[in-house]
């Protein structure tokens, strides 16, 4: 930066270093929308050859996630878990893992805390719901955090372990379900015993949304503060970019690599508690429900930043929200909001070639010629 | 009916018949994905290039009335998919193995989508050749009614083990995945190689799809595939990138997977879900066992970045 002084800028001198710092930023916001625009004009084509107005398939979209009260609500409702598996995503991604199997987290996380709240049934309600809480966080940190001490203590694959992990989760939750945790009520659908009313969680005053939402937004918060302002984060950064320098450097990788991928496991679990407390009210088949999978997505699209997860997950909640709307109105499949999801997914990261490539990003670059 | 009481021996002969029919998709997405990963990339993808395959096939299927068509434009559009993730992998900084994830996703929401006007009509199977009809004993026949896929995907694994080593073909395959700059000193262009080799995949891939659809289970429904184009990419570095190895590592998994049936079927109730989680154990104890720190693995394609 020496030779600012040196070569003179053809904007005036106040002006630059603004201008210069918001170029900075610019790219990491401005590739992105760019590339879901362009997703969402891939998916215009998609819906105008099978004969369907994409005109009207946005019009539902937006009426379906924002367009009234009741509409954001509903989004609302439907991002808070995706805050929650998304952060299982983005925070094994600062050290360079690619975790998938959240789902896993998610199932085995809801089944310990609704077995909690049984066994615990006629305690305090704040103990039960804070056991609760804990229980399912401990059950989720339990299963990432193991896929994350096989890949560095046995060089085992994290995408593919922990997707597998995901399968066995779902059957070990099908097994406790169906033997002995099952309430001999449910007979259609094999389901824990129900929790007390007073174990459940309520809405936020005001809202017909969950507090689920504003634990999945604290948790954003402080994933963020983690990564980015404390010794952790950075020596995590470190090691994601290269394992060899952070040991040389004398960074306990091995129990970096671990904490990082229990805790992510940990909000996992938490979002499986959340679903369990404030949406099933007990354990069922139901918690596989695939946010564990949209939750990799909204980490991508976010680019792994915990503080973009936040608008990310309304947006992909509005959208999920609407898939009923636009099923019943235009005739279009349920999957039709999964083809969408896929089609922005593979252009996000299609768009990450674009880093680097404008000049318009780059400050350093304007000067010369 | 007293001779058809074979008691307890009904369960490995159980388990042999249903390694041998619950093995074949993952013979054919095992051996697409060692093409694949030889040459240099990993397509994680062919979980849902295998679900597309199979609701193409069983569409196809139930349109013209030939499973073998639909076994045709089941690959085809394996290989679309395949050459559409080798071709946006050749840009720089793209990921390969989170283009996979996209295209797992992507693939099964659009098999979902154009696949809900088939979930209800039944389309013609695959025929299966009787070799059991030597046996008057109706379980060993039923364990040895063997799909013509299984022994195409026999024939392949062989032929693609000798190809490797004494074709040039196979040759440019792994000169280009063990060392991008030494197959650019031969004039090889590695992306067009790679192209190439994730098609094939793809392809190899959507016929293990169109195996479930259309002979067993049998049926399309949304919840065809349980994890078997992700379980095959773990059984490929089990079997150390070797078309053998993924044969024989195939019917293992295949054995596995009809544990749970296997032993219900002689009254063992208990656990019945956790025998159903076998398959998935096992590829992870397997994962744990060949894995180790410190070390590339052995026969690792040079380029390939899960190995890194």
């Amino acid at each position: 930066m020496t030779d600012i002084a040196a070569t003179p800028s053809a904007l005036s001198p106040k002006l630059s270093p603004a201008l210069e710092w918001v170029a900075r930023r610019a790219e990491g916001f401005v590739i992105p929308v760019a590339a879901i625009i362009v997703g969402m004009a891939i998916f215009s084509v998609f819906v105008a050859l099978l004969g369907k107005s994409p005109a009207q398939l946005f019009d539902l979209m937006w009426r379906g996630g924002f367009g009234s009260w009741f509409s954001i609500q509903n989004t609302l409702s439907r991002a808070a878990p995706l805050l929650l598996a998304a952060l299982c995503v983005a925070l094994p991604a600062r050290l360079g893992l690619v975790v998938i199997g959240g789902e896993g987290a998610i199932v085995l996380g809801g089944v310990a805390a609704a077995a909690i709240g049984v066994w615990l049934d006629g305690a305090p309600s704040f103990l039960v719901i804070l056991l609760m809480g804990a229980g399912g966080m401990v059950a989720g940190g339990i299963w990432i955090g193991a896929v994350g001490a096989l890949r560095h203590y046995r060089a085992v694959n994290e995408t593919i372990s922990s997707l597998l992990m995901a399968y066995i989760a779902i059957a070990l939750m099908n097994q406790l379900v169906e033997g002995p945790l099952r309430d001999p009520a449910s007979l259609n659908k094999p389901s824990t015993h129900p929790l007390a009313e007073a174990y459940r969680i309520g809405s936020i005053p005001g809202m017909d949304v969950h507090w689920g939402l504003v634990v999945g937004i604290v948790a954003c918060i402080v994933s963020w503060i983690l990564i980015e302002k404390t010794r952790w984060g950075f020596a995590a950064r470190i090691a994601g970019g290269n394992v060899r320098a952070a040991q040389v450097q004398g960074l306990a990788v091995g129990p970096l690599i671990v904490g990082f991928c229990a805790l992510a496991g940990a909000f996992a679990g938490l979002a499986g508690m959340i679903e369990v407390a404030a949406v099933q009210g007990n354990a069922n088949g139901s918690l596989v429900a695939g946010y564990g999978y949209a939750g990799i997505l909204v980490a991508f699209l976010a680019r792994q930043n915990p503080l973009a997860i936040i608008p990310v997950a309304v947006l992909l909640g509005g959208i999920d929200a609407s898939g009923g709307l636009i099923q019943r109105r235009m005739d279009m499949p349920d999957a039709t909001v999964l083809v969408l999801q896929g089609v922005l997914f593979i252009v996000i990261l299609f768009s990450e070639t674009f880093y680097g490539r404008f000049r318009i990003f780059n400050p350093d670059l304007w000067k010369r010629g | 009916m007293e001779s058809t009481d074979i008691g307890l021996w009904g369960v490995p002969l159980a388990i042999l018949g249903g390694a041998i029919r619950v093995s074949t998709p993952f013979i054919f997405v095992s051996l697409g994905e060692t093409i694949t990963e030889r040459s240099g990339r990993i397509n994680l993808g062919l979980e849902g290039i295998l679900v597309f395959g199979a609701m193409t096939a069983y569409a196809v299927a139930v349109m013209t009335g030939s499973p073998w068509l639909g076994v045709l434009a089941a690959s085809a559009t394996g290989a679309a998919f395949g050459l559409f993730h080798g071709w946006i992998c050749k840009f720089p900084k793209v990921n390969d193995i989170a283009i996979g994830i996209a295209l797992m996703l992507f693939g099964s929401g659009l098999a979902f989508f154009f696949g809900k006007p088939f979930i209800q009509p039944s389309a013609p199977d695959l025929p299966a050749i009787p070799l059991g009809g030597w046996s008057n004993i109706p379980q060993v026949q039923a364990a040895l009614n063997i799909n013509v896929l299984f022994i195409i995907g026999a024939a392949l694994a062989v032929f693609l083990w000798w190809a490797f080593k004494n074709t040039r073909a196979g040759l440019i395959v792994r000169v280009v995945g063990d060392s991008s700059d030494a197959a650019r000193a031969m004039g090889l262009n590695p992306d067009t190689v790679r192209l190439l080799s994730t098609g094939v995949g793809g392809a190899l891939a959507a016929i293990g799809g169109a195996y479930l659809s259309l002979y067993y289970p049998g049926s399309w429904s949304e919840g065809v595939s349980s994890g078997q184009g992700l379980m095959a990419v773990a059984l490929v570095i089990f079997a150390r990138w070797n078309p053998l190895g993924c044969f024989a590592a195939a019917l293992l998994f295949g054995g596995a997977g009809a544990l749970g049936p296997a032993l219900q079927s002689v009254g063992v109730t208990q656990g019945y879900y956790l025998f159903y989680a076998a398959p998935y154990i096992l590829t992870l104890v397997i994962m744990i066992m060949t894995s180790s720190p410190g070390r590339s693995l052995a026969g690792a394609p040079g380029e390939l970045s899960i190995t890194k």
